[in-house]
């Protein structure tokens, strides 16, 4: 695949039909490595439909996803997620039983092809251990890694819900709106934290909270009534007359584009 | 990054190892059920039949407990490998009349689990097929099927009347199953005891935590990598292979099989123990059987004409009141003396 190949993630004509709906419309994507992207879109307009398809929490009705180059449009979840394409979910998807440590080292065990293993205890591979403590610190989990995840508080889930897509070290991490739901005070770490992950590592971030999308991304995709609507450097797609048109509050867009480019004395 | 992370937290790193080798730690009041049981075969010789049926069905219970309470697949027809399991024994025993290899109990054993794990494989495709709708029907249909089958091939199981001429052997060539059953029940003790030991070894492993993951978030499981159906696949084999030891221990304990090896009550009754005792604790399905068959013969000898009422009362009431069985009350008990907060 010529346009597959030199990306980490791409789509050929995706579509996705639920009955008469069309939630993803003839979608032709592609994602290079080390990217740092936003997906951004007025509500309905299928951006969570998107990435279950990209992971295949969803088939698609027709067109093909790729990883690495591969086809991997009929592949499950699981072969996806060992091929190197990890994702949060906009509602944390947690073992609420777990601990934290419990929960990454499951993740990490998998990671490391140890998960199937009948015959030792778990925690007593060093390496996943370490390893997981190392995420767990890092993501500021560290001092509740023996608590039960159910009972966390919700912010913290939402950082164990970053941290468990992190820790396998994705090739390409789809990050569902990740600071949904958390307070405006604890939205500035899960920015810091998605800022400090891997250069290499293809970040694709889903997200209404358009601070996070203009502070964080690089290369932005607009979808609209599940088709590519518009897509380029974020500062194009924040001047698109059109994105400003269909999605973006005016005032919004004008905050940011004031700020990187003031010195023009604005725009149109 | 990662290497400044590790440095910087050596206490961390420990304290998880700590917290794993814990979490996996026999305790007390597990040392003291297992000595007790053995210690019932001598303080109360008299009884040692009936502490053969609690051991048996306590094997039974725990082999559900790991499809049901660990893997999540809710079986209606789990009997289907324990009458399956007896029948192979109960044939190998008949085949050997009393000398040779085929009548061996260990052998009787190791055979039933290998073709209840066979058996178990190869319908656990059927059973993940659908969701728990579908397998509760797929579950029951095969057991059914099972039973129909051995009532139709009288001329291998006897059909109604039963499988005559089952002639266990002496166990390991030296112990003979006495009249009063406690060489049986100390045979079926030590298989339930030994199987338990491989249960909850892997039960804390790597893979028991797989199960467990995608008993609590299959969606979660999958998207860390986890092959959902192959785990379950695993899972649902040992617990038939469990299953198949069970009933083996029925048949060669009894020296009888007859077709109700098959029925439906004993997947029924099966179920209600390992929820009576507590989903997915291990210990459940033994504290489970115990109490069940406990309960039952007092009620059956206190009222004879409505001993299920009382039963079916204390279950209802059991279920509703008491969140985990009986093992979420002893979990409680144990944490309140320990002042832990840990699991039990």
């Amino acid at each position: 695949m010529s346009e597959a190949s030199g990306s980490v993630l791409a789509t050929k004509n995706l579509v996705r039909r639920f009955g008469g709906l069309i939630a993803t419309n003839d979608v032709t994507f592609s994602l290079p490595a080390g990217a740092r992207h936003a997906l951004i879109g007025p509500n309905g307009a299928g951006k969570t439909t998107f990435v279950n398809l990209l992971s295949g929490v969803l088939p698609p009705t027709s067109g093909q996803v790729f990883l690495d180059g591969q086809d991997v449009s009929s592949w499950p979840v699981f072969k996806r997620a060992r091929a190197g394409l990890s994702r949060t979910f906009q509602i944390n998807q947690l073992f609420a039983d777990f601990t934290p440590l419990e929960t990454i080292g499951l993740a990490l065990s998998e990671a490391h092809s140890e998960g199937a293993q009948f015959w030792r205890r778990a925690g007593t591979s060093r390496a996943v251990v370490d390893e997981a403590v190392a995420i767990l610190e890092q993501l500021d989990l560290g001092d509740v890694m023996e608590h039960r995840v159910g009972s966390l508080p919700y912010g913290k889930q939402r950082l164990l819900e970053i941290a468990i897509a992190v820790a396998p070290k994705p090739k390409v991490l789809l990050l569902d709106e990740p600071a949904a739901g958390v307070p405006e005070g604890e939205r500035e770490q899960i920015l810091e934290i998605v800022e400090a992950l891997p250069k290499e590592m293809a970040l694709v971030l889903i997200e209404h909270d358009m601070d996070l999308v203009f502070r964080f991304a690089k290369t932005i995709s607009v979808l609209v009534q599940g088709a590519l609507f518009v897509e380029g450097p974020a500062s194009e797609v924040a001047r698109d007359p059109r994105v400003r048109q269909v999605y973006l509050g005016e005032s919004e867009v004008e905050h940011h584009l004031d700020a990187p480019t003031a010195e023009k004395g604005g725009a149109a | 990054m990662i290497d400044t992370a590790i440095h910087a937290t050596k206490g961390g790193e420990s304290r998880a190892m700590a917290y794993f080798a814990e979490r996996a730690k026999w305790r007390w009041p597990e040392f003291a059920l297992w000595i007790g049981a053995f210690a019932l075969a001598f303080l109360f010789p008299s009884r040692a039949l009936l502490f053969n049926e609690v051991a048996i069905l306590a094997l039974f219970a725990l082999s559900l407990d790991i499809v049901l309470g660990y893997a999540g697949i809710v079986s209606l027809g789990h009997g289907a490998f324990f009458g399956l399991g007896a029948y192979v024994a109960g044939l190998l025993a008949k085949a050997g009349a009393g000398a040779g290899l085929f009548s061996d109990p260990t052998f009787g054993l190791l055979i039933s689990g290998i073709a209840c794990a066979v058996v178990g494989y190869i319908t656990s495709f059927l059973v993940l097929r659908g969701a728990d709708l579908t397998r509760l029907m797929v579950t029951l249909g095969v057991a059914l099927i099972f039973a129909e089958l051995a009532n139709r091939m009288a001329w291998l199981t006897g059909g109604a009347d039963g499988l005559q001429g089952v002639m266990p052997g002496k166990i390991l060539g030296i112990f003979e199953f006495d009249l009063y059953g406690r060489n049986a029940y100390l045979y079926s003790l030590t298989t339930l005891f030994l199987l338990f030991i491989v249960a909850r070894k892997v039960i804390n492993s790597p893979f028991g935590v797989s199960l467990r993951a995608i008993k609590g978030n299959a969606l979660r499981a999958g998207a860390v990598g986890i092959n959902v159906n192959r785990r379950l696949n695993g899972a649902y084999t040992i617990g038939a292979a469990y299953a198949g030891v069970a009933g083996a221990l029925l048949a060669q304990t009894t020296a009888f099989v007859s077709l109700d090896v098959l029925d439906f009550h004993r997947s029924a009754d099966v179920m209600l123990i390992v929820i009576f005792g507590g989903v997915g604790t291990l210990y459940g399905a033994i504290v489970g059987a115990a109490a069940f068959k406990m309960l039952y013969d007092l009620l059956a000898a206190a009222t004879p004409q409505y001993w299920q009422f009382w039963l079916g009362l204390i279950l209802v009431l059991l279920v509703l009141f008491v969140r985990g069985g009986v093992m979420g009350l002893v979990g409680g008990l144990y944490n309140r003396l320990t002042g832990k907060g840990g699991a039990a």
